[in-house]
């Protein structure tokens, strides 16, 4: 268990490192002058220099990445193009919106997926398992900027009841966190479902039953806490998928997080603000995976071993 | 070691067992699929998108980008059966012409990260070792960006338009071939016919390309049906976005970012396009669940 998580924590060494490179390598890759690319196209000239003296752009690459890395860990990430703000502070002030989009939609979807998929399994073939399995179906293959719309159209246009856009409120986090959730809410009740069928047919669960307990206590004591490691994988997943997936939940209900500020600044060209964003949202994706592996290696200890074995 | 012909003899009868086996696998899968009605709903709906995208010259009413502003943001009527568009243009022979570049965009974006990904994840999984270790950690860095990030990523380097959606979104599919095989491979690989024909002393990229790959296949086909859908959602993200197909390209995604202003006034502009990708992509996912199931043995019994 102990060497797991050792090498669990190293491998994500590499990976961090990887990203820096790659981040490092958009402003190079793009066609052009990086200096003009960093300070931004309408910059005069002598800021352009500026620029390039003090990120040693004429120098070797290694040297370029050595300074970039340098600055990443002084948390200078550059300025802004357009605001003329620092990036950091930018992001600083984003970031959090988009954690607490990202964890209300991650609520709300796991709330609704895992009740949804209990009953679903526990009334197999019925009508709610029927259409919960229909809805979860539609909101896997739904894009979720056109649900952001259609939410929208109907609970802020044709009835009123909500907020079409911008943050403030609880009521303006409703309908980003709905639209932002409802494909992990249909994949969780999905894997919830078939999990739950999968440890209803085993035999410690009929030996539960056999013992004469009662249904409640063998479905929600016995059954569900076997049924629910994959369901905790998903969700661990999907933390990751919800991140990409607010960059466009935020840019349809002009959510201020992170996202948005992604998507505003390569349509500004922006690229100091673009490196940023895409290191803060990469990071943290890498993060969240890494605290999931290993809370799943505490919830079930066969995973450690299987993986030890596997190499 | 063995004579040439020997092993030639022995390469071939296993090339045919292979192949009488994978006749008697694909008639039950094939079996197995029709008796699908979900799945079959699914193959439906892609071979209806499939003829409109085919055929759309002949099924349009109107020519996708002809503008008549005087008939700007009507909504569907007999002449345009799903309205018009700000510029007048029929939404409905927009919708049908998008429709061959999602499918477009799916089915190539798919092609590239099958051409790129199976081949890395089948070295890396059968040779393993320091090769091995190598590729894993340039996955990881792949997998460190939420797949659409990626795209946005690519699009942000390569610039806008239809073919860096189709790269961006093909490079954002590889890491998933690249496991997905050598996962495959790592446990093909352990299996009895491959030290034999190790022992036979066929060449390697033989056993690989040969007999370890064809064996990967259904996951993969699964795995690709399940991605298309996957790309053409990406596609759409980024026409919504400005990342993807530039105006007057008649992209669903940026057919529905421009119809989003005019939501208020013209609600078809956000809706019809919105379906036909929503559509598209049930398709795609419905044929997966089934295509998954019926080439699982384990859930055939049931």
């Amino acid at each position: 268990m102990v060497g797991y998580i050792v090498r669990r924590l190293l491998l994500t060494i590499p990976v961090v490192i990887g990203v820096s490179i790659l981040i490092f390598a958009i402003i190079r890759l793009i066609p052009g002058d990086p200096a003009v690319a960093i300070a931004g196209v309408h910059a005069s000239n002598e800021y352009i220099e500026q620029v390039r003296k003090d990120l040693y752009l004429d120098r070797s690459l290694p040297v370029q990445y050595g300074i970039f890395v340098r600055n990443l860990f002084r948390g200078e990430l550059g300025v802004s193009t357009m605001s003329r703000r620092p990036v950091a502070t930018e992001l600083r002030e984003r970031f959090p919106r988009t954690i607490e989009l990202t964890l209300a939609a991650m609520l709300i979807a796991s709330l609704v997926g895992i009740s949804a998929g209990i009953i679903s399994a526990t009334r197999r073939y019925s009508l709610f398992d029927n259409l919960s399995m229909l809805v979860a179906l539609f909101g896997v293959a739904a894009p979720v900027f056109w649900l952001a719309l259609m939410l929208q159209l109907l609970f802020a246009v044709n009835l009123g009841w909500l907020p079409a856009t911008g943050r403030g409120t609880w009521r303006h986090l409703i309908l980003p966190a709905l639209t932002l959730g409802m494909a992990t809410a249909g994949l969780i009740a999905r894997i919830t479902r078939s999990s739950m069928l999968e440890v209803l047919r085993q035999d410690f669960i009929t030996t539960a039953r056999a013992k004469g307990l009662a249904e409640k206590v063998v479905v929600y004591k016995h059954a569900l806490k076997n049924a629910l490691i994959p369901v905790v994988t998903i969700m661990g997943l999907q933390f990751g998928i919800l991140l990409g997936g607010a960059v466009l939940t935020e840019t349809v209900f002009a959510w201020p997080g992170v996202g948005r500020l992604l998507v505003d600044s390569i349509l500004a060209r922006d690229y100091p603000v673009v490196q940023g964003a895409v290191m803060t949202l990469a990071v943290s994706f890498v993060l969240i995976n890494l605290v999931v592996d290993l809370a799943y290696a505490f919830l079930d200890p066969r995973i450690s071993y299987q993986s030890q074995e596997s190499e | 070691m063995p004579a040439p012909d020997a092993a030639a003899e022995a390469d071939s009868t296993s090339l045919g067992a292979a192949a009488g086996r994978n006749e008697g696998e694909l008639g039950a899968v094939v079996r197995h699929l029709r008796k699908n009605r979900t799945a079959m709903l699914g193959l439906g709906i892609i071979a209806l998108f499939l003829l409109c995208a085919l055929f759309a010259p002949f099924i349009a009413s109107h020519d996708p980008i002809a503008t008549d502003l005087g008939n700007a943001l009507k909504g569907p009527s007999v002449r345009h059966w799903f309205g018009t568009d700000e510029l007048g243009r029929d939404l409905f022979s927009r919708i049908l012409f998008g429709a061959r570049i999602s499918l477009g965009i799916g089915l190539i974006s798919v092609v590239i990260g099958l051409v790129v990904g199976v081949p890395i994840g089948a070295l890396s999984g059968y040779y393993g070792g320091k090769l091995d270790l190598f590729v894993q950690r340039l996955i990881d860095i792949m997998i460190a960006f939420p797949g659409i990030l990626l795209a946005i990523i690519v699009v942000t380097i390569l610039g806008v338009g239809v073919e860096n959606v189709m790269i961006a979104t093909g490079i954002a599919s590889v890491p998933v071939y690249a496991r997905l095989v050598r996962g495959s491979v790592l446990s093909i690989k352990k299996l009895g016919y491959v030290s034999a024909a190790k022992a036979l002393g066929i060449r390697e990229a033989k056993i690989i390309f040969l007999h370890v790959l064809p064996n990967c296949i259904g996951p993969v086909i699964v795995q690709s049906t399940f991605q298309i859908a996957t790309s053409i959602l990406w596609a759409a993200g980024l026409g919504f976005l400005g990342l993807g197909a530039q105006p007057p390209t008649p992209e669903w995604g940026a057919i529905l970012s421009k119809g989003r202003v005019y939501m208020r006034v013209a609600a078809h502009l956000t809706t019809y396009p919105g379906l036909a990708i929503f559509l598209m992509v049930l398709g795609f996912n419905l044929l997966g669940d089934g295509l998954r199931d019926a080439l699982d043995p384990k859930s055939r019994k049931y």
